[in-house]
């Protein structure tokens, strides 16, 4: 099943969903516009036709209502893949989630399992404006209950789902808009990856970046202006939101002295707040500066390019806060 | 009282012991309320017993129960035993969920009871769902999912009534219209008050029925499962139905007169069958006496299990917050 070479995000995304279907005659995709249209990303081009509509089912618009119906086929014993168009659309879904998903598991003393998987876009830089371009992954890394992945490679993008698919638990995908397009390698005979730690995706000894989803290449780009100064970068790709591997960045941060945390998310009660603060509590010895944190502005996100350029946590930002880290020495 | 049901003595009866266990399974709740053994929210069904009644008597063990709250009802009348229900409300490891969900949050797996759900409306996509996993597993399953007329104003309801209806979903959709949400009486939250009425948007089959008569409400259940169990999509039952008590504990009702009360009261369900079965020579004075001591009897069981039961170590507190497998319990599902 696993054909190396280069592919899209958009096609490993493609090919994990293909691949889920194929393993378990169990397994559906439901959401809007996923079959006739052929999802809004075009991520299942392709899918009706090969599977037929009772394997790949359009939904009206009614996040609550399909997001909803999905925990209960997962409970029924179907193994559902929700997508929603973007995570924004997800708050209307945010109950059923929240109330349903998360809970009944522990609600029912652990009768029931909710082995459900609901993937959603999410971030910035389409000039989509407010009601489009939110990353709302940090707030559903709060809710217990739920496990939150955010694949920022084509190869996870490709591995992650089947993962999440053989998961008892309510899985929450975030894809980035901006990720789709990206095109890399796959190796040859990768199976699968895990759902449980950070990968670190560039070595370096000076300083840790600390990111995930959309910002990873962002990060990458920073990490090599860095080494042309002199500055030798780690990069750790977060990968899995919650339950948050944070041993994985403190033992980069014990190797490096310093640390920068980028998020496109807004920053206050964030993901990045999360981290910082237990980065605080794991590593503070060790630190040789404060954890920096480089984060979405916090503002509803605005239309025109330039705006949403300086909303975003970009190159220039992430330079200055590592260059910053070193001021003093 | 409608007919076309095999009316025996023994159904009968059966109606009447379903509606007492719950009524004074109640009546033992406020006792253990006023007393501090069970705590947070208590909402009651006294009035209501006569629809869970009626509605499980229509179901098979494959079909699957959503419920709402308010469910101790639908739980007892689907045989989610009572020393479990009522460990569950002291709050007790022996308890349906160990405890975890307590009064408004009633689980069985065994028994396909899906909730106790406090979110109003919260259930009515649940329910779509596994009516979507039945159509597809289990051929010939109807998923029952009872609501408040409360509910029928949130967005959940009007999504899940098209969802079913546009993939003809074995789904029976099961309002106990009790008159007032909280304090707010249907007719003000309503544009359309008659809540059958709203199948029609949605090319739902439809029935209102009188909920104050078990033998009606199941003859009616008999009739909308049968619908939904043989492929013809899904069915909304409106049950006319009233609380006699609070809507929880806390509550002055200053929204309803002592006089609307006292005239829901003459229609009891529990006194209405049993008038009509003297009435009909379908019961002795005896029976009835037996029915009674056998409820209090397991009554009396079921809080002696309950009392004996034993609180969850705090170190299990984040046991199945993720879950590492599947239950056996929860269908795996079959290949379709
Ligand atoms: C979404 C939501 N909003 C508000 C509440 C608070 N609340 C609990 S019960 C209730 C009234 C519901 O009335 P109805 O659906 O008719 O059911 P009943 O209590 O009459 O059985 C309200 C407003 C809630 N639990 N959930």
């Amino acid at each position: 099943m696993s054909a190396a070479g280069r592919i899209s995000y958009r096609e490993a995304c493609r090919q994990a969903i293909r691949q889920a279907l194929l393993d378990d005659p169990r397994a559906f995709l439901m959401g809007e516009d996923v079959a006739r249209y052929g999802g809004c990303y075009a991520v299942s081009k392709g899918l009706l036709a090969e599977f037929g509509p009772a394997r790949i089912v359009d939904t009206p618009l009614a996040e609550n209502g399909f997001v909803g119906a999905g925990i209960g086929a997962a409970l029924g014993g179907l193994r559902p893949i929700v997508e929603v168009m973007t995570c924004n659309f997800s708050l209307l879904a945010l109950d059923q989630i929240m109330n349903n998903a998360a809970t009944i598991p522990h609600m029912s003393g652990g009768q029931f399992a909710v082995p459900l998987v609901i993937r959603m876009a999410t971030g910035a830089g389409r000039q989509l404006a407010a009601q489009h371009s939110h990353s709302l992954e940090g707030w559903y890394a709060h809710i217990p209950g739920l496990k939150v992945l955010a694949p920022a490679t084509v190869e996870d993008a490709r591995f992650m789902l089947p993962a999440a698919m053989a998961d008892p638990n309510p899985v929450l995908l975030f894809e980035h808009i901006e990720l789709y397009a990206a095109e890399d390698e796959i190796r040859a005979g990768l199976e699968r990856v895990d759902i449980e730690q950070a990968r670190v995706r560039r070595a370096g000894r000076d300083l840790t970046l600390a990111t995930y989803g959309g910002s990873l290449p962002r990060c990458l780009a920073a990490a090599e202006a860095l080494a042309a100064e002199g500055i030798e970068a780690e990069v750790v790709d977060l990968r899995v939101l919650r339950p948050l591997d944070h041993r994985t960045v403190a033992a980069s941060v014990a190797r490096t002295r310093r640390c920068v945390i980028v998020d496109e998310g807004w920053r206050s009660g964030s993901l990045s707040a999360e981290l910082a603060a237990r980065l605080a509590e794991d590593c503070f010895y060790e630190l040789d500066a404060p954890v920096r944190r480089v984060c979405g502005r916090e503002v509803p996100m605005p239309y025109p390019a330039h705006l949403e350029q300086a909303a975003l946590p970009g190159a220039d930002r992430i330079l200055a806060a590592a260059r910053g880290l070193f001021a003093r020495s | 009282m409608t007919a076309k049901l095999h009316l025996d003595r023994a159904h009968l009866q059966g109606l009447y012991r379903g509606m007492l266990r719950i009524r004074r399974f109640e009546a033992r709740c406020v006792e253990l309320y006023q007393a501090q053994a069970i705590r947070g929210f208590l909402h009651l069904y006294d009035g209501e017993e006569g629809v869970a009644v009626g509605v499980m008597a229509a179901l098979q063990p494959q079909d699957a129960v959503v419920a709402t709250y308010r469910e101790h009802g639908q739980a007892l009348a689907r045989g989610v035993p009572m020393d479990r229900l009522l460990a569950e409300m002291l709050g007790k490891v022996e308890g349906s969920c160990r405890g975890r969900g307590g009064s408004m949050h009633i689980f069985d797996g065994a028994r396909r009871f899906y909730g106790g759900n406090a979110i109003v409306g919260g259930g009515l996509p649940l329910a779509a769902g596994l009516a979507l996993a039945d159509a597809r597993l289990r051929p010939g399953a109807v998923t029952a999912c009872f609501f408040g007329e409360g509910a029928v104003t949130e967005g959940a309801f009007h999504e899940t009534m098209n969802l079913a209806s546009i993939w003809r979903l074995p789904l029976l959709l099961v309002c106990e219209n009790n008159l007032y949400a909280m304090g707010m009486p249907v007719a003000e939250a309503e544009a359309q008050p008659s809540i059958h009425r709203k199948a029609e948007a949605y090319r739902v089959a439809a029935a209102s029925v009188d909920g104050m008569d078990p033998v009606e409400v199941e003859s009616a259940a008999r009739h909308a499962v049968e619908c939904v169990r043989s492929g013809h999509g899904p069915f909304l039952l409106e049950c006319r139905t009233y609380r006699f008590r609070a809507h929880s504990m806390f509550d002055a009702q200053s929204y309803r007169s002592r006089e609307e009360i006292a005239q829901w009261r003459e229609r009891d369900p529990l006194e209405r069958l049993r008038r009509w079965m003297q009435d009909n020579h379908q019961i002795t004075a005896d029976q009835f006496q037996a029915i009674a001591d056998e409820v209090e009897q397991e009554l009396a069981a079921a809080l002696a299990f309950a009392e004996a039961g034993t609180l969850e170590p705090v170190e299990e507190l984040e046991r199945f917050v993720l879950m590492d497998h599947v239950p056996q319990e929860q269908p795996q599902g079959n290949a379709p």
